[in-house]
């Protein structure tokens, strides 16, 4: 017999039950916890083979590290990858529900998706929120018209350049790599400049820190590299608190065994079922 | 003498300018119609906040082979009106089996930019040239008005080059004289403007189509630099 329940089928849109409640709360000393943010220091960059695309791994909740290795290079088609500063959550689903959308595309076309294709389907994504998702990407791939990096804004505007830097620690970055890029450079001097800027920016921001992703996408792959480097590798403990065995005497020895007295044993029935 | 290191709270580090501020074509923007087109210019830096987000900036964006249009005001809104206006005039253009007017394109760009006038920061200056009327020259500032003039300015740096453009501006120049007059306008605006910098991206839109010019800025006419 079927349940009397009325099912609750939720309304559509935000609901304001909580608000109340938040801003009581709020008042009385709890405010609300803040969004998981990634500080961050991203960069992407183009050299002589393709496009070259780093990121810290500190993820920041206000002042404390939420999570000290996290993944920032999101994988947006065989031949785009995504670098994402911003928040999160919001980051991680804008990437997934992209990337999906992307397949779809090829599937559709049945050609590589070009990097302008990703572009702009997230620009205009965010241009519709009008910068509440809080998305800053650099997004770098490599396709027939060749290598392209984009910085995407939150509020949905682009550039199209030849290097980027996005997030707190991009002033650093762009500082290295104003005065390191040029034009043709070889893959091991591209891995260089990236991972000093990224470096750069991991030092002297506090918001990035921890290590160096570091993702290159060329025409016949694209390699992930995590980590490029561990910059900051976690102290080894000096002292150690624990005892050897042994090391404190033994005066005297005691034995008391338990005594079992009685032990019954209870078969418990199988309750039958309520089909009320 | 005690020494003070200044701390710098987190607070300030979270709340800094160019990470919460929108990005915007601070800009001077320009355009000037002769006997046979138009001369568009813009300078080439895009500004969150304090900090230089772009500065090779493109801001004279295609619409049609023949009208272009210098935007100015937040990125994003431009960009995406841009786009719009761009598919809109695509598809009229294969409608209409021609290529369309100047004005068409003006008159779609003041449609958006009225309506969603609360919503949007859009200056926009639309030029080209077409077959009926030769080269001409469209305003749409903030409200979204649309206005024809012989010659318009746009952006943040237009504000102190208004003088310099009333005095020196004259009816018939040729292509020469008008580049040579975008040119000192937009040097001028870009000294005085902290918003504006960069390079200084040209277009001459004629019955050929545009021919494009990027002049540096160590090759920009020089003023009175104190």
């Amino acid at each position: 017999m079927a349940s009397t329940k009325v099912v609750n089928i939720p309304k559509g849109g935000f609901s304001f039950e909580n608000c109340q409640r938040n801003n009581f709360m709020a008042n009385q000393g709890f405010p609300a916890p803040k969004a998981v943010k990634t500080g961050t220091t991203i960069a992407g960059f183009i050299f002589k083979d393709g496009v070259i695309l780093g990121a810290d791994t500190r993820a920041t909740e206000g002042n404390i590290v939420a999570d000290k290795n996290c993944f920032k290079l999101h994988y947006m088609a065989p031949n785009i990858y995504c670098a994402g500063a911003g928040t999160a959550a919001d980051l991680e689903m804008t990437t997934l529900q992209m990337s999906s959308q992307l397949e779809l595309h090829r599937l559709n076309t049945g050609r590589q998706i070009k990097v302008a294709t990703a572009n702009r389907l997230l620009k205009q994504m965010l241009f519709r929120y009008q910068g509440h998702i809080g998305a800053a990407l650099v997004l770098g791939g490599i396709d027939s018209s060749g290598p392209h990096v984009c910085c995407i804004y939150p509020h949905g505007s682009t550039d199209s350049l030849p290097f980027v830097a996005m997030g707190s620690g991009s002033l650093a970055a762009m500082a290295f790599l104003e005065s390191g890029w040029k034009p043709d450079m070889e893959l091991a001097e591209a891995k260089v400049l990236m991972r000093n800027a990224i470096c750069g920016g991991i030092f002297n921001d506090l918001m990035s820190g921890s290590h160096v992703d570091l993702c290159i996408i060329t025409r016949e792959k694209a390699e992930m590299i995590r980590p490029f480097e561990v910059a900051n590798v976690k102290g080894e403990r000096q002292g150690s608190y624990r005892y050897p065995h042994g090391c404190t005497a033994t005066l005297s020895t005691r034995v008391i065994p338990i005594e079992i007295e009685s032990t019954v044993v209870r078969p418990v029935a199988e309750e039958s079922m309520d089909t009320a | 003498m005690a020494c003070m290191m200044s701390s710098m709270s987190t607070s300030d580090l979270l709340s800094s300018d160019w990470l919460t501020s929108e990005h915007s074509t601070g800009t001077s923007i320009m355009a000037v119609e002769f006997n046979g087109g138009v001369v568009i210019g813009a300078d080439s830096r895009t500004s969150t906040g304090a900090y230089v987000a772009n500065r090779v900036t493109d801001k004279l964006t295609k619409i049609t082979n023949h009208i272009y249009c210098c935007r100015s005001g937040s990125a994003a809104d431009t960009q995406a009106i841009a786009d719009i206006v761009n598919y809109h005039l695509e598809f009229h253009e294969v409608q209409l089996g021609e290529a369309p007017l100047v004005k068409t394109a003006a008159s779609v760009f003041q449609e958006l930019c009225y309506n969603y006038r609360d919503q949007l920061t859009a200056g926009i200056i639309c030029a080209g040239w077409d077959r009926r009327h030769g080269g001409q020259v469209y305003n749409i500032p903030l409200g979204g008005m649309c206005v024809r003039q012989p010659f318009a300015i746009g952006g943040s740096g237009s504000t102190y080059v208004f003088g310099f453009v009333d005095s020196n501006f004259k009816q018939g120049m040729n292509q020469d004289e008008c580049v040579q007059f975008v040119l000192k306008t937009l040097a001028l605006a870009m000294s005085r403007d902290g918003s504006s910098g960069g390079v200084v991206r040209l277009g001459i839109i004629t019955e050929d189509g545009i021919e494009r010019r990027t002049v540096l800025g160590n090759e920009l006419p020089r003023f009175y630099e104190g």
